[in-house]
């Protein structure tokens, strides 16, 4: 594994055609995510900031998940549910950069499309060797960042014009989303038992605490079952 | 106060991702950390469905967003893919905001 061997044309077509039809679903997506800024009182242009500065599905969310920012305590519960939620993307920079081998422009680049799905299309192609990973890795990368913006910029204007979000059920479109997200990682006894965790400990805070913090108090659950050892992963 | 909201926290997670591909042999590579931050969006993607299924403000409440929500886990279990699993929920409230 892992070695310079010239990667072949068909399965160059093969990567390039998975890396592009991921990219399209989930760029799909993006047209929720731009209604549900649109919900929470964000212009199109910073729900497409959004999308084209902080390019990571679950962070966005985060963001706009927490209403119409209209205090700083808000804005504070907003950007810290991001960071926690984007720590994941500083471990599959970890994984990429020994495949990816870049420097200077292309590792910011590369660094900005460091996503679950460029990673996981890349990992994906390991027994190929490296070419194959660096390919999927940019094919997918950039395509999901061509469509997500695009599909976001759709989501925003349309939600704009159509008017109240709750006629056409976008409430319940944005927690639907969340559980959309979290549902592939609930495989094991340790995610079930953390999220059962978080979500209870959000039912229990919810009427007492500030808004944003049981939401920002979940990620207790997390750092004590990681902290110890053995579960899933 | 939003512009500022979106301006950090699109930093903060660019320095993420930089950070992981800038130092390779950083802390980030210890077992515990790695455990802690796959369990991350476990915890709070829980907490997010909670919160905005049920919570308006500071209060719990059952409306049209549970309605929602309940059917997109059996659409979920039908193992249907993400886009249909959102409108499955966004027709079901739409349809109970309009009775």
């Amino acid at each position: 594994m892992n070695q310079e061997v010239e990667l072949p044309d068909n399965e160059r077509r093969r990567i390039t055609r998975d890396g592009v039809s991921l990219a399209f679903t989930v760029g799909l997506y993006g047209t929720a995510f731009g209604a549900a800024a649109s919900s929470s009182g964000l212009s199109p242009w910073q729900a497409l900031a959004l999308s084209a500065l902080l390019f990571s599905g679950a962070s966005q969310f985060a963001v706009v998940g927490v209403g119409v920012i209209t205090s700083w305590s808000l804005a504070v519960t907003a950007i810290t549910g991001a960071l926690l939620l984007g720590t994941r993307n500083a471990l599959y920079g970890l994984r990429m950069a020994p495949i990816l081998q870049v420097r200077g422009f292309k590792r910011v680049a590369a660094a900005q499309i460091t996503i679950d799905e460029s990673t996981g299309i890349a990992i994906s192609q390991e027994h190929l060797g490296l070419p194959a990973m660096r390919h999927g890795f940019w094919v997918t990368g950039l395509g999901v960042y061509v469509f997500w913006n695009s599909f976001t910029l759709l989501g925003a204007l349309g939600a704009d014009a159509l008017g109240d979000p709750a006629q056409f059920g976008l409430d319940a479109a944005v927690p639907a989303a969340f559980l959309g997200l979290l549902w592939p990682r609930l495989k094991g006894r340790t995610p079930w038992a953390v999220g059962m965790a978080a979500a209870i400990t959000v039912l229990i805070l919810l009427p007492h605490a500030p808004v944003g913090v049981p939401v920002i108090t979940s990620a207790l659950a997390a750092v004590v079952a990681g902290w110890k050892s053995g579960g899933a992963k | 106060m939003i512009w500022a909201t979106v301006l950090i926290s699109s930093l903060g997670c660019f320095l993420l991702k930089y950070a992981g591909m800038a130092m390779p042999d950083a802390w980030l590579s210890s077992p515990r950390v790695q455990r802690i931050a796959n369990l991350m969006p476990v915890a709070l993607l829980s907490a997010l469905v909670i919160a905005q299924t049920f919570g308006v403000g500071q209060t719990l409440v059952l409306d049209a967003r549970a309605a929602g929500v309940a059917v997109a886990i059996v659409v979920l279990l039908l193992r249907a893919p993400f886009p249909v699993v959102v409108v499955a929920a966004a027709v079901t409230s739409a349809l109970l905001h309009r009775l």
